[in-house]
């Protein structure tokens, strides 16, 4: 059931990736894309009847996995920093050609011939 | 472009403790409840950029300026750095916790050797990334 | 037209997908290979070993402490590259560079 909603945002945001002109909304499709994987990485790690892993002391308690929890802290940072550059990769890009639409920006580098 | 909303701005002035101390509250109790230290760095970078967005960016520029903000984003790695060091003092290999650093009781503030000594690095360096980035992808227009 | 394209494009790819996906292990049970050492190595031994009570922070900042400092590095380098690609419209006209 989880695996299943995740896989649909992974397609959701792959189809706003694929079909937008606009430069901005195809960042917003990665990201969408990236928190599909998230939540299906965590999903894994479910146990059922298993508590939360705040241990209060005593041993042997049945708890969800953390070891995905734990992994995926890691690629929340990756994924804002590949947001961010992307989006000053996309300022230089509107300096340099005054649009953002990608058909337009293929219309002017075919007349420009550079 | 001079954005000035009567609302907003006692809001702001109200809030903007409460967000900080809750922010260095989510990094500081990172063994004993959920949290550590990369959402607690972001409330409190989430925190100075409110302060931007309202008053301007004068005057963020004068509680956290440029200049403070690329010395403490190199500062915070070093201290990682250092304490995985101190370890090669004492025989051990590279970033080892409960030999060398004291474990007092598991639940009480102190305890659990160097954790909240890291996590407030990675704390301090989060916010001052989210502030530098708000700096330079959109702070020039708020006059 | 690229729409009709797209949405076969992705149902095929989505089929692709849920039928590797239906060949995991049942969700939720505690004797899955990945869960069941994770009880028995971490969570029964996370409390003595490095004394915090939350185990998904003893995992990030002491099992595993030298990912969390690549992953510093990381924001570190990214922020480097956001610096130098908008140096020019930081720069303010009046600086040494401009006589070179």
């Amino acid at each position: 059931m989880y695996y299943f909603a995740s896989i649909v945002l992974f397609l959701i945001g792959f189809y706003i990736l694929l079909t937008h002109p606009n430069l901005i909304k195809k960042v917003i499709g990665l990201n969408v894309m990236d928190s599909a994987i998230f939540f299906f990485f965590v999903a894994v790690g479910f146990v059922a009847d298993g508590g939360s892993p705040i241990v209060e002391g005593s041993q042997d308690a049945l708890t969800v996995n953390p070891v995905p929890s734990g992994l995926m802290l890691t690629g929340i940072v990756v994924s804002v920093s590949v947001t961010a550059f992307a989006l000053a990769i996309i300022i230089k890009v509107y300096q340099h050609y005054g649009t953002i639409n990608v058909e337009e920006i293929y219309v002017v580098r075919s007349e420009r011939e550079c | 472009m001079k954005f000035r909303d009567t609302i907003v701005s006692i809001i702001t002035r109200f809030m903007l403790p409460f967000i900080t101390l809750f922010g260095l509250y989510l990094i500081v109790h990172v063994h004993i409840s959920p949290g550590g230290g990369f959402s607690g760095g972001t409330v409190v970078g989430a925190g100075f950029v409110l302060l931007s967005l309202t008053y301007g960016i004068s005057m963020q520029e004068r509680k956290f300026s440029h200049r403070t903000s690329t010395l403490i984003e190199s500062g915070g790695a070093l201290v990682y750095i250092f304490f995985g060091i101190v370890a090669f003092f004492y025989g051990q290999p590279f970033l080892s916790n409960l030999p060398i650093f004291p474990a007092g009781d598991p639940g009480r503030l102190f305890s659990g050797g160097f954790i909240a000594f890291l996590n407030i690095a990675i704390g301090v360096k989060v916010a001052s990334t989210i502030v530098a980035l708000f700096d330079s992808l959109g702070g020039e227009d708020l006059h | 037209m690229k729409h009709l394209i797209a949405i076969v494009l992705l149902v095929t790819l989505g089929f692709g997908i849920y039928s590797v996906v239906m060949d995991m292990p049942t969700f939720g049970d505690p004797d899955n290979p990945g869960n069941k050492l994770s009880q028995t190595e971490i969570v029964n031994r996370a409390v003595e070993e490095t004394g915090s009570q939350n185990v998904v922070s003893s995992i990030i900042t002491d099992y595993r402490a030298f990912d969390t400092l690549l992953e510093t590095t990381v924001l570190f380098a990214a922020i480097a590259g956001i610096f130098a690609t908008l140096i020019d419209n930081n720069r303010e006209s009046g600086d040494v560079k401009d006589e070179i």
